[in-house]
């Protein structure tokens, strides 16, 4: 039987992600990656003033809204003396961001420090939590406020997606068309303040910045996109909010919101690892393909030269003899075998009929672009050779073809060679 | 007597207080391919923008089929600079090109089935049809262009404004794009360019303006597109205006 606590807490942990993570990928989009971290120190102020006119005025300092309502309230002027800092002064929006962090957490800190001396006392009031983020606190009446919050803030994502889309991508083409760019924008930063309001009792005013970017840049690595990535955005937040949970619960004394974090950086490292065309694994992989590929290609030329010398084509030959040629290494002759380009049989190796078609392919690619290089190109024939080396394992048969018949269908090379065009009978 | 389609009346526009464009006084006639020619920071861009509400005139008006921007839209199609947006955005061509529907029918609305196929005809006008689902960031520069000139085509609209659509296009693209104006223009429509290569506007453009933050000169290329003009557009006179107009910026917002 699951933890009731805990699974308040993961509850509230994955709305998090969904929430942030789906926002966060308008602020990375917007390459204002940071706005979310000015933000959400900016919260803090907000959350001491609440609490103290909470107290003022007679009602629960504590209530959940009230609290929230207080860092809404901060953050947000914090965005617009950000707006106005860089568009009347000459101070750069990084500037900016930095001066507007540093303050408005500077005076959170004060007010924090102040009310812990006070009467009632901060920590008792468990506004600490704000600091650092406190899962293990949410009660479901935190939970189920961050759940309608978060529904108005999807549901106003999704009416409001392809203006968003427009003022991100291409803002002054926007204006152009008449749409209302700047109110869009102020729109769009208030969804993106509250998003980050929503996280701040579970994971802190000092990492919810993570939780903002983390999972957008992660889901950027797997589509290319905007919707698909806003979806993927908002799983991998809840994933990142849920197992953070989870592995703060089987140890005692191990914060949960920074773990959530972490979960969020490991997915981001998975997916920079792992996903397809822009993973980093993937793109080793396809290396270590290529290498492999040009060591073969190098054995069949190398075989198929040995076989011009006496016009033996698909003659044997002694393995030493052929990986002599250029201190080739064992292997590619297990490679070429495992192709079906080559037969092995004991110290004897010979192209088979496969083999002979891609022997003559690369050797006309690699003729055919000396010759492409010392006539269309000037450059002297002593100097073409290593570039040819290269270029006949990438050209394809579309760009030779091209070149071929630029060229008038040359017979040889610039050193005499014949240029081959087809398999010798 | 052909209307004039784009006015400009005594146009001044600074940004901060560096001046841009200064008593600008210029008139675009109908079914031109007209160019505006100039050196860097001459306000060329600045005029387009400011043609199209997008940056505010310190003085001056502007008049679109003689009326304010704001009332005529709809019939006004842009094509901004190329590396004016970050290419790796996460859309597809055809998502850019259907943008160019967003400002017609309330940019709240679902893009619908008319929407879609103005989007594909504008993609085949530009040659573009089998690229609709390609990532933008794996077009080449000229396909950018294309896919730019595609959403603007897609607003169907009688006067097109366009920043340098021939900047770091391959010569096919090149082609194409003129053809492309061209036949804009014989269908009575009006092209505005900014343009930066002065060796293809005899050739390409009907009419021209020469800006150097003051108007120059404009009219038919033929007549205008003289040495005597080109010397007063890029010689050295510039430098003095410029420090003229700083100053009196400077005195009269008091910094």
């Amino acid at each position: 039987m699951p933890d009731p606590t805990l699974i308040t807490v993961m509850a509230g942990a994955s709305l998090l992600g969904v929430v942030s993570g789906a926002l966060g990928c308008f602020a990375v989009l917007k390459r204002q990656s940071l706005l979310g971290d000015a933000l959400a120190h900016a919260a803090l102020p907000g959350v001491c003033l609440a609490y103290l006119l909470g107290g003022g005025i007679g009602v629960d300092p504590k209530h959940p809204l009230l609290l929230l309502g207080g860092a809404l309230g901060t953050a947000w002027v914090g965005t617009l003396v950000l707006q106005s800092v860089t568009r009347t002064t000459r101070i750069r929006q990084d500037a900016a961001l930095g001066v507007v962090l540093s303050v408005f957490f500077g005076a959170g800190i004060v007010l924090l420090t102040l009310l812990q001396h006070g009467s009632a006392g901060a920590s008792q009031a468990g506004l600490d939590k704000f600091l650092f983020g406190q899962a293990a606190s949410l009660v479901p009446r935190d939970v189920l406020l961050m759940a309608v919050l978060g529904a108005i803030l999807l549901l106003a994502l999704a009416v409001f997606f392809r203006p968003f889309q427009l003022i991100v991508f291409d803002p002054v083409y926007a204006g152009s068309q008449g749409i209302p760019v700047r109110r869009l924008e102020v729109l769009l930063t208030t969804l993106i303040v509250v998003a980050v309001v929503v996280g701040l009792q579970t994971v802190g005013v000092v990492l919810m910045a993570a939780m903002v970017v983390t999972p957008a840049a992660a889901a950027r690595q797997w589509t290319d996109r905007l919707l698909t990535m806003l979806v993927l955005a908002a799983v991998i937040g809840a994933l990142a909010g849920a197992s953070g949970t989870w592995v703060s619960s089987l140890a005692r004394r191990v914060p949960t919101g920074p773990l959530i974090v972490l979960s969020a950086t490991a997915l981001l490292g998975g997916s920079l690892l792992l996903a397809p065309r822009r993973g980093l694994a993937w793109a080793a992989v396809r290396r270590l393909r290529n290498r492999r590929r040009v060591r073969v290609e190098n054995l069949l030329k190398d075989l198929w030269r040995l076989g011009e010398r006496d016009g033996r084509y698909a003659a044997p030959r002694a393995v030493s003899d052929v990986l002599a040629v250029r201190a080739a290494p064992r292997i590619a002759v297990d490679h070429a075998r495992g192709a079906g380009l080559v037969h092995v049989a004991g110290p004897l190796v010979q192209l088979t009929g496969t083999g002979l078609e891609r022997a003559a392919r690369v050797v006309r690619n690699h003729r055919i672009w000396e010759l492409y290089l010392t006539r269309r190109l000037d450059i002297a024939a002593d100097h073409v050779h290593r570039d040819a080396e290269d270029m006949e394992h990438a050209l394809d048969d579309e760009v030779i073809e091209a070149i071929d018949a630029a060229l008038g269908r040359p017979k040889v090379d610039p050193h005499g060679q014949p240029i081959p065009r087809g398999v010798p009978a | 007597m052909k209307s004039d389609v784009l006015e400009f009346h005594d146009l001044t526009v600074a940004y901060h207080i560096r001046p841009v464009l200064w008593d600008v006084d210029l008139a675009v006639p109908e079914g031109q391919l007209a160019a505006i020619v100039g050196p860097n920071g001459a306000g060329k861009s600045t005029l387009l923008k400011a043609a199209l509400e997008l940056v505010p005139l310190a003085s001056g008006y502007v008049r679109v089929f003689g009326r304010p921007y704001r009332e005529v839209r709809r019939r006004v199609a842009y094509v901004p600079q190329r590396e004016s947006v970050d290419w790796d955005f996460p859309a597809s061509v055809a998502d850019v090109v259907l943008m160019g529907r967003y400002g017609r029918a309330g940019w709240l609305r679902r893009p619908g089935h008319e929407d879609r196929r103005l989007a594909h005809e504008a993609l085949e006008r530009v040659g573009l049809a089998e690229y609709a689902d390609r990532q933008i960031s794996r077009l080449s520069g000229g396909q950018q262009q294309r896919t730019f000139l595609a959403r603007a085509l897609a607003q169907d609209a009688d006067l097109y404004v366009m920043d340098e659509p021939f900047a770091g296009v391959d010569a096919v693209t090149e082609r194409a794009i003129v053809a492309l104006l061209r036949e804009l223009r014989d269908r009575g429509r009006t092209v505005v360019c900014v343009q930066h290569d002065l060796q293809t506007v005899p050739e390409y453009f009907d009419w021209v303006a020469l800006l150097n933050m003051r108007l120059v000169a404009c009219g038919p290329v033929a007549e205008t597109f003289s040495h005597e003009n080109l010397n007063l557009t890029y010689g050295g006179h510039s430098a003095i205006l410029e420090r003229a107009a700083t100053t009196l910026l400077e005195r009269q917002r008091g910094r």
